[in-house]
C-alpha cells in the first residue's frame, strides 16, 4: 500500500510541475472549453421567447455548469497515446514495471490541479459581469457532484483511452474519437440541455453513456430533476463494458505492437 | 555458468505495406492495399554468459535493433524461443522488467522541460526504491559518470552528451543485470563518446552486469566488445571474437608506403589495390597470402622510403562485408 501511495504521490508531484511549466497554455487550454458560455448567450435570447421549460436564468446556470463539467472531465489522452504507438515512444515505457496509463491518468488529475485557479477565475468573472445568475448549490448537491465528476472523468478516460488502444491498428485512432466527439456533442447536453429535446430522443439518448458525462453532474448541481440511480446504473453499466473491452484490446494491441520507430 | 540470455531459431516477420509510386499506385494502395512480408530476423541463435559484453554489429535494416525488442520482451517472435535471465520477455513479468533495461541512443524517456532529477523521482517510485537507497544510488552514478552538477538543469538545457549521461542514470538506477544498449553514443562528440564508454566498461565491472551492445562507432566495439554478434539481413553469420571477426572477414593487410618520386595509380595498381594516393605516399589493401611477396617486390621494384603494414580499421572490414555481402 505503502508502495502505491509513493508511486501515486510522486508521478502525481512530478506530473504537476510538469503542467506548471505550461502556465500560459493553462489559461488558454481553459479558455478553448468555452463554448458553452458562448451557446449560453444563444440559449438565454431563446428562451426570452419563453416557448422552453427553462428560463433565461436557467439557461444561464446550466451552461456554467457544463462549462465547469467540461473543464474537469476533459481527456486527451487518444492524441498522445497515438503519438507513443506511432512514433515508438511506447517502447521505454512498456519496459516499466508499471502500466502506461498510469503516467496518463497522474497527468490528466494534474492538470486538473494547476487548471483549477484559472477556472475559479473565469467562474467568478462570470458572476461578476451577469451577478443574476449567482447561484450557490445545496450542499447536498454540491458534494454528489463532487463525488459524480469523479466517476465523469473516470468513465470520459476510459472510454477515450479504449478508442485510443485502436492505435495499434489504424495508427489514426484520433479519426475514430472525432466520430465519437459528433456524438458527445449532441447527445451529451453540451449544446442544449436534455429538457429541450423531444421525449423519443431524449429517451433514447438517456440509454448511451454521453448524457451522463455532460448533462447529468451539470443538472444536480443546477438544481435539474435528474434519477441518480439510473445515471448511476447506466455509467456502471458503460463502465463495465468499455473496461472489458480496454483490457482485451490491450491484450491483442500489444501483440500487434510492433514496436516500429522505437 | 548458465547463460543469461538464450536464443533459440528466433524469427521475426513483418507485414509491411507495399505502395507503387505514382497517383495510380497511390489510389491503388486506398482502395486495395497489398502487403509484403519482410523476414527481419532469421533463425537467430546464441548464448550469452553473465557478465559478458557482446557486441551486435550489423548494417541499418539487418535485424539488430528488432532481435533487441524481442530480447527485451517489445515484440513477440514469429518463431523460435528466447529467454533472458530466467524469464521468457515477452510475458513482461515485473520481476523481468526489474532486471533489465533498454537505452536506445535515438529516443529519450527524461522529461523534456524538467530537470532530469524529477525523471529519476518518478523511476525510483516505478522500480519501488525507497528515497534513501533512490539517493544513493543517484549520487553513485552520477558520480561515476560525472553528472552530479547538471540534474536539477532541465533536460532541455543540457547538451546531447549530458543528456545522454543523464538517460543512461535514469535506465540504470535499478540496477539491471542485462543492458541492452541501442546505439548509446550516436551523435556524441569524441570526447562524450568516450565518457559513455568508460562509464559502461566501470558499471558492468562493478556490477557484473551483462551488455548486449549496438553501435556504428566501431570504437565503440573495441573499446568494450571481446566478442561480436554479426547480423546480416537478418541472419546472424558470425559469433566469436573480434580478432577472429577481422581474420575471417579481412583475409588482407594494410601497406602504406612512402615513396622516393610520385608514382602514378597505374604504376601503383600491380601491387595491391590502391586505397589511397597523394604525391609521394600510398594506401594498398593487400592479400594477406600475397603480403611477403608484394612488400619485396615493393622495395624491390619503387623508390621505397617508408614501409608499414597494419591491420585495417574493423569499420572498413564491416563497411566491406556489408557492402559487398562477402558472408559465410
Amino acid at each position: 500500500m505503502d508502495d502505491l501511495w509513493i508511486k501515486a504521490r510522486t508521478l502525481l508531484a512530478v506530473q504537476y510541475a510538469y503542467m506548471l511549466e505550461y502556465r500560459a497554455e493553462l489559461l488558454l487550454w481553459a479558455l478553448s472549453g468555452s463554448l458553452p458560455i458562448i451557446l449560453m448567450g444563444v440559449w438565454i435570447q431563446a428562451a426570452a421567447g419563453g416557448r422552453f421549460g427553462l428560463g433565461p436564468l436557467d439557461f444561464a446556470r446550466y451552461f456554467l455548469a457544463v462549462f465547469v463539467v467540461r473543464q474537469l472531465s476533459v481527456v486527451w489522452v487518444i492524441w498522445e497515446f497515438e503519438r507513443e504507438v506511432v512514433e515508438g515512444k511506447l517502447s521505454p515505457l512498456l519496459l516499466q514495471p508499471i502500466d502506461p496509463v498510469w503516467r496518463h491518468v497522474a497527468g490528466h488529475i494534474s492538470e486538473r490541479f494547476a487548471r483549477m485557479p484559472f477556472i475559479v477565475l473565469l467562474v467568478g468573472l462570470f458572476f461578476l459581469l451577469y451577478p443574476q445568475a449567482f447561484w450557490l448549490p445545496r450542499w447536498t448537491d454540491a458534494l454528489v457532484f463532487v463525488g459524480l465528476i469523479v466517476l465523469v472523468f473516470a468513465l470520459r478516460f476510459l472510454i477515450q483511452y479504449t478508442l485510443a488502444l485502436l492505435a495499434f491498428w489504424t495508427e489514426r485512432a484520433s479519426a475514430i474519437e472525432e466520430l465519437w466527439f459528433l456524438c458527445y456533442l449532441f447527445l451529451s447536453g453540451l449544446i442544449a440541455p436534455l429538457e429541450v429535446f423531444p421525449p423519443l430522443v431524449r429517451e433514447v439518448a438517456l440509454w448511451t453513456p454521453f448524457p451522463y458525462l455532460v448533462h447529468f453532474p451539470a443538472g444536480i448541481l443546477v438544481g435539474l430533476p435528474v434519477d441518480v440511480p439510473r445515471g448511476l446504473l447506466v455509467m456502471a453499466v458503460w463502465g463495465g463494458l468499455f473496461f472489458v473491452l480496454n483490457r482485451w484490446l490491450w491484450r491483442r494491441g500489444l501483440k500487434q505492437y510492433s514496436g516500429m520507430g522505437a | 555458468m548458465l547463460p543469461i540470455i538464450r536464443v533459440q531459431n528466433l524469427s521475426k516477420v513483418y507485414p509491411v505495406a507495399d505502395k507503387e509510386p505514382g497517383l495510380v499506385g497511390t489510389l491503388n494502395h486506398f482502395f486495395r492495399r497489398r502487403y509484403k512480408l519482410i523476414e527481419a530476423v532469421q533463425q537467430v541463435s546464441f548464448a550469452i554468459e553473465p557478465g559478458a559484453v557482446v557486441g551486435f554489429l550489423g548494417a541499418n535494416g539487418a535485424g539488430k535493433t528488432t532481435t533487441l525488442k524481442m530480447l527485451t520482451g517489445l515484440i513477440y517472435p514469429s518463431e523460435g524461443t528466447v529467454e533472458v535471465a530466467g524469464f521468457m520477455p515477452f510475458r513482461r513479468e515485473r520481476d523481468f522488467l526489474s532486471k533489465i533495461t533498454l537505452v536506445m541512443g535515438q529516443k529519450q524517456q527524461l522529461i523534456w522541460d524538467l530537470p532530469a532529477f524529477d525523471s529519476l523521482r518518478v523511476n525510483a517510485a516505478v522500480y519501488g526504491l525507497s528515497d534513501a537507497e533512490a539517493t544513493r544510488r543517484v549520487g553513485e552514478l552520477a558520480e561515476m559518470l560525472a553528472l552530479s552538477d547538471k540534474l536539477h538543469q532541465p533536460v532541455r538545457k543540457l547538451s546531447l552528451g549530458e543528456r545522454m549521461k543523464a538517460e543512461l542514470l535514469a535506465a540504470l538506477l535499478h540496477q539491471p543485470q542485462v543492458l541492452f544498449l541501442d546505439e548509446p553514443t550516436l551523435g556524441l562528440d569524441v570526447n562524450a563518446q568516450t565518457a559513455v564508454r568508460t562509464f559502461l566498461k566501470e558499471y558492468n565491472e562493478r556490477y557484473n552486469a551483462t551488455v548486449l551492445l549496438t553501435s556504428h562507432y566501431m570504437a565503440d566495439i573495441t573499446a568494450l566488445c571481446e566478442r561480436v554478434l554479426l547480423i546480416h539481413r537478418g541472419q546472424l553469420i558470425y559469433d566469436g571474437s573480434l580478432d577472429g571477426l577481422l581474420d575471417r572477414f579481412a583475409p588482407y593487410r594494410e601497406v602504406r608506403a612512402e615513396f622516393g618520386r610520385a608514382y602514378n595509380r597505374e604504376e601503383l595498381a600491380a601491387y595491391g589495390e590502391v586505397e589511397m594516393l597523394a604525391k609521394c605516399e600510398a594506401r594498398f589493401l593487400v592479400e594477406r597470402d600475397a603480403l611477403v611477396h608484394t612488400v619485396s617486390r615493393l622495395l624491390a621494384e619503387l623508390q621505397v622510403v617508408d614501409l608499414e603494414v597494419s591491420d585495417p580499421p574493423v569499420e572498413e572490414v564491416i563497411g566491406k562485408v556489408f557492402l559487398t555481402g562477402a558472408v559465410a
